[in-house]
């Protein structure tokens, strides 16, 4: 955390990861939209290109003539002559589904999880809270890596195996402030006037659990970004054809001497990506908690 | 104390549950499991053998059991590729995985201690946002592109150190913590920031004690005042967060092997997942998670044991 | 303390002023201090808590926050070299050395993981430059000097093994242990058992004789002063209002804050059940600049022209008894 988050107002750096998060997502939404070359066409005469290289391309026309048609790979080309923007644009569709999906499960369960077993403590709780610590106790990357290797690796398990790592964290999250919550003058007074248990959980507990919550949930995304690098950055990840960026990473490790850019540009992409996610849901952290401590 | 009795309870059903959820890991598997566990290359007469090894044909509970018998005795199975026995394919791994967690804290601590102290002794002076900015940036990045990274700089523009490749600690000292010393940094470059940053909070609060008042009192100057002074007392939260870091070490430690190629547990778990080794999976799984668990428990109850509140005070009459 | 003769004080502290910053202004803390000490004397310094006496304690040693500024022409001279000019190397080879601090709270004031024997060689090892052996010895010889009985066997523990009134003597041992040539000693009771407090005062008078050092004994409570002090000088909301030989104090009091003080001491000829005279209402908000006298909202005695100029601090018929009272009760 920034020391200098002592201002109450969300920063400039606040806005400006906003703004990239807003042009990966325009990207990965519009990707075939875009001029660009199909991310799977290798041009075997420019492999490994800098950015900025032209390409020639003679195309015959309907008249027999033959067109000079320019492109400039405008972030070069990776090992295999493919241009890295659209293999980027397309990559950023997998990590953005994978690092938004996987912690919507859990948020979902996990949060439910977690504010049920605040609630209704007991031994209701005692399970909830074993179940997880079950969990936690598999080193995460090590239990992820075998929940992908038995499910498959498609987009939808890499969702879901990381989905279920996430169901811990947010269940501790949201059973820490529902255990606060609780203690609160406003649900003893809604017990009092006779609400009931669902009453109180959806209309006082939950509500209150949801903005941290996703606040948490920020951070996770920017975690999850980053594992789903390094799954596809062992070959384990969602398999080719489709580009991710930590596939394309690994792809250019064999040129790291000659032509560093093929790796370390999608790992620029990647690395401002979750930053931005960081920077956010830092930003946003420390502004809810400006904003309850004037109360 | 009941305390640790009741710590030990519940590391005693953790590590059954882990148990179970690896013997299930290759025993529930759809299809028969002999021909899995076989591989490709197994002859009727291994599936045979196998077969009998697991005595499929009885309940799943009793399979368990034996499997647990055959656990402790250290028969882990073997490798369908190798024939090697999964325990000693793990222990002749283990040392270099070790080496490499403990020298890669080490180098977290070099960065985290005066990072964290200077922080500390000058809050929100340009050095301390200029770590606590670059700390922020730091965690940003996933440990494989750090790897890239200290490969890049050190390996191929500088040419201190080799990427890739392991000497072993007995034919050559030197040479063997050379080996480990990107892949080491490469891990330490993200960890130290955690520890700056718990190492700055507890440093700012010991700060703020009528203690290092009188010792600025006594004549001394601030390095010693900061050194000898402050950070002894600010040191308990760091060795409990110490414990805290290792799964994600374990985590890194998976990837960082497998890119400097360096031959520990972590890289034999990659590859026996791209070759399917269900064995030696399970068996690293096992291992791994046990030790895991058993270090957060030990943590745990050291936590208790050195925390002052605890120790008995035996104020005399003066 | 007036100067007498031409030999030069051990300590002179002109116009000295401490202004904290805080999120609600600028607080003067300290506000205009000055005063003289002799080698070998005692200066009472009495005040209700928040009046800057401990400011100004920290103020002599260089132990200011940073959030603090000292007025610009002060001077604080000690053995001939002002303090506030000198460079923090140089000022610290003088402060544990030749100037030390005894403070408050014992129970905080030391370091909990240290051993307390090691909390005071590091002093002499630091400042003198003897080895270890010899320190050693050395301190526990002190200890002993401060009234710590088995002294071998209290080198080795740590604080939190001894009583506080054992504590404030470690404390006092490593104040004294490069034998300074002033001791400041702010609270240095405050925060102990009242059975144990005339104990360590006793010891603080008795050392103070015994090696001729000069101190300054900061505290709320007047009765403190009587029969320990040369002088005393008594400071209200950052400044001195009163000062004079201790005796002559007593004797002649003249601000009315001195008055209400002296009455607030309970006394043993007073019948069991007698009430406590505390002094009504509560010190000013030092952020205000209030016209006039800064005691007047609580004076008993405040007339009109309290409450619009303020009094300075001046001896009448005795240069050696100074007040900051315009109505004071006798000539002085």
């Amino acid at each position: 955390m920034p020391a200098n988050a002592v201002k109450a107002r969300l920063g400039v750096t606040f806005w400006l990861a906003v703004l990239w998060l807003a042009v990966v997502a325009v990207s990965a939404a519009t990707a075939d939209w875009w001029a660009l070359p199909a991310f799977d066409r290798m041009d075997w005469d420019n492999l490994s290109a800098l950015p900025g290289t032209q390409k020639s391309d003679a195309v015959l026309q309907n008249g027999g003539e033959l067109e000079q048609r320019k492109y400039i790979y405008r972030l070069g080309t990776d090992t295999m002559g493919r241009d890295i923007v659209s293999r980027l644009i397309h990559g950023a569709r997998i990590s953005l589904a994978v690092g938004l999906l996987s912690p919507l499960i859990g948020f979902f369960l996990g949060g439910l999880l977690g504010c049920l077993a605040g609630y209704f403590r007991g031994r209701f709780e005692y399970l909830i809270v074993a179940s997880m610590d079950i969990i936690l106790a598999f080193p995460g990357l090590v239990l992820l890596l075998v929940i992908t290797f038995y499910l498959g690796p498609t987009l939808k398990n890499l969702v879901m195996a990381l989905g279920f790592l996430t169901i811990p964290a947010f269940s501790r999250v949201a059973r820490a402030r529902t255990l606060a919550l609780s203690d609160l003058e406003f649900v003893q007074a809604a017990r009092l006037t006779g609400a009931g248990n669902l009453m109180i959980l959806v209309r006082e507990i939950i509500p209150n659990v949801l903005i941290p919550l996703s606040i948490y949930g920020l951070l996770v995304v920017a975690f999850m970004i980053m594992a789903e690098g390094a799954l596809s950055f062992l070959g384990l990840g969602v398999p080719a054809p489709t580009p991710s960026w930590g596939g394309m990473i690994a792809e250019g490790r064999e040129v790291l001497d000659e032509a560093p850019h093929v790796s370390m540009i999608p790992a620029g992409i990647m690395f401002l990506t979750v930053l931005s996610f960081n920077l956010i849901g830092d930003g946003l952290r420390n502004f809810a908690e400006r904003r309850t401590s004037q109360l | 104390m009941t305390t640790i009795g009741k710590k030990l309870l519940r590391f005693s059903f953790v590590v059954l549950a882990v148990t179970a959820i690896t013997f299930l890991m290759v025993n529930i598997l759809p299809g028969d499991v002999s021909y899995i566990i076989g591989g490709e290359t197994a002859t009727s007469e291994d599936i045979q053998d196998i077969r009998k090894d697991l005595g499929l044909d009885r309940h799943i509970v009793v399979r368990y059991v034996a499997w647990m018998g055959r656990v402790v005795r250290g028969d882990l199975g073997e490798s369908y590729l190798s024939h090697e026995p999964v325990l000693d394919a793990i222990l002749r791994r283990l040392p270099v995985t070790l080496e490499l967690l403990i020298i890669s804290q080490f180098l977290a601590l070099l960065l985290a201690l005066p990072a964290g102290i200077i922080s500390a002794y000058r809050t929100n002076s340009f050095v301390d946002r200029l770590i606590s900015i670059g700390g922020f940036a730091t965690i940003s990045i996933p440990s494989f592109v750090m790897a890239l990274v200290t490969i890049y700089l050190f390996s191929i523009q500088l040419r201190w150190l080799p990427a890739t490749g392991y000497t072993p600690f007995f034919e050559g000292p030197w040479a063997n913590i050379k080996s480990f010393l990107l892949p080491a940094l490469s891990i330490a470059l993200i960890e130290w920031v955690v520890l700056m940053r718990v190492l700055r909070s507890d440093m700012i609060t010991t700060l703020q004690q009528n203690y290092i008042l009188m010792a600025k009192a006594k004549g001394l100057p601030p390095w010693k005042v900061l050194i000898q002074h402050a950070l002894r007392p600010s040191s308990l939260t760091l060795i409990t967060v110490f414990g805290i870091q290792i799964g994600r070490l374990l985590g890194e430690a998976v990837i960082v092997e497998t890119i400097f190629a360096l031959p520990g547990i972590g890289r034999l778990l990659i590859n026996a997942i791209y070759a399917r080794d269900y064995l030696i999976i399970q068996g690293c799984v096992l291992l791994i998670t046990i030790g895991y668990v058993t270090i957060n428990s030990v943590v745990d109850v050291l936590y208790v044991v050195l925390d002052p509140r605890i120790r008995t005070e035996t104020p005399n009459a003066g | 303390m007036i100067a007498v003769g031409r030999k030069k004080p051990l300590l002179s502290v002109q116009n000295v002023h401490a202004f904290l910053s805080t999120s609600r202004g600028s607080i003067r803390a300290v506000d205009g201090i000055s005063f003289i000490l002799e080698r070998g004397k005692t200066l009472g310094l009495v005040g209700e808590s928040g009046c800057g006496k401990s400011m100004l304690a920290r103020t002599l040693m260089g132990l200011l926050p940073q959030a603090t500024v000292v007025g610009q022409d002060a001077t604080i001279e000690f053995r001939g070299q002002n303090l506030l000019t000198l460079p923090a190397k140089q000022l610290r080879r003088i402060i544990g050395k030749d100037m030390a601090m005894v403070f408050q709270d014992p129970m905080t004031s030391l370091n909990p993981v240290i051993k307390v024997g090691h909390q005071i060689t590091e002093v002499l090892i630091h400042h003198l430059r003897i080895d270890k052996q010899t320190a050693r010895e050395r301190v526990l010889t002190l200890l002993e000097e401060v009234g710590i009985p088995m002294p071998n066997r209290r080198f080795e523990q740590y604080p939190h093994q001894l009583s506080g009134g054992l504590r404030q003597r470690v404390a006092i041992a490593i104040a004294l242990a490069c034998e300074p040539q002033l001791l400041i000693a702010d609270e240095p009771t405050t925060a102990l058992d009242v059975t144990v407090q005339a104990d360590i005062l006793d010891l603080l008078a008795r050392l103070q004789e015994e090696k001729q050092m000069a101190m300054i004994l900061i505290t709320h409570d007047l009765g403190v002063v009587a029969g320990r002090t040369h002088e005393t000088a008594v400071m209200y909301a950052g400044k001195i209002v009163e000062q004079a030989p201790t005796s002559k104090l007593f004797a002649n009091v003249c601000m009315p804050y001195t008055r209400a003080l002296l009455d607030a001491i309970p006394r043993l000829t007073d019948p069991p059940h007698t009430e406590l005279r505390a002094i009504e209402g509560q010190p000013p908000d030092l952020l205000e600049n209030v016209p006039g006298c800064r005691f007047a909202p609580r004076c008993q005695w405040v007339k009109s022209r309290c409450r619009t100029e303020e009094p300075l601090l001046r001896g009448v018929s005795n240069p050696q008894h100074q007040f900051a009272c315009w109505y004071p009760f006798t000539g002085g």
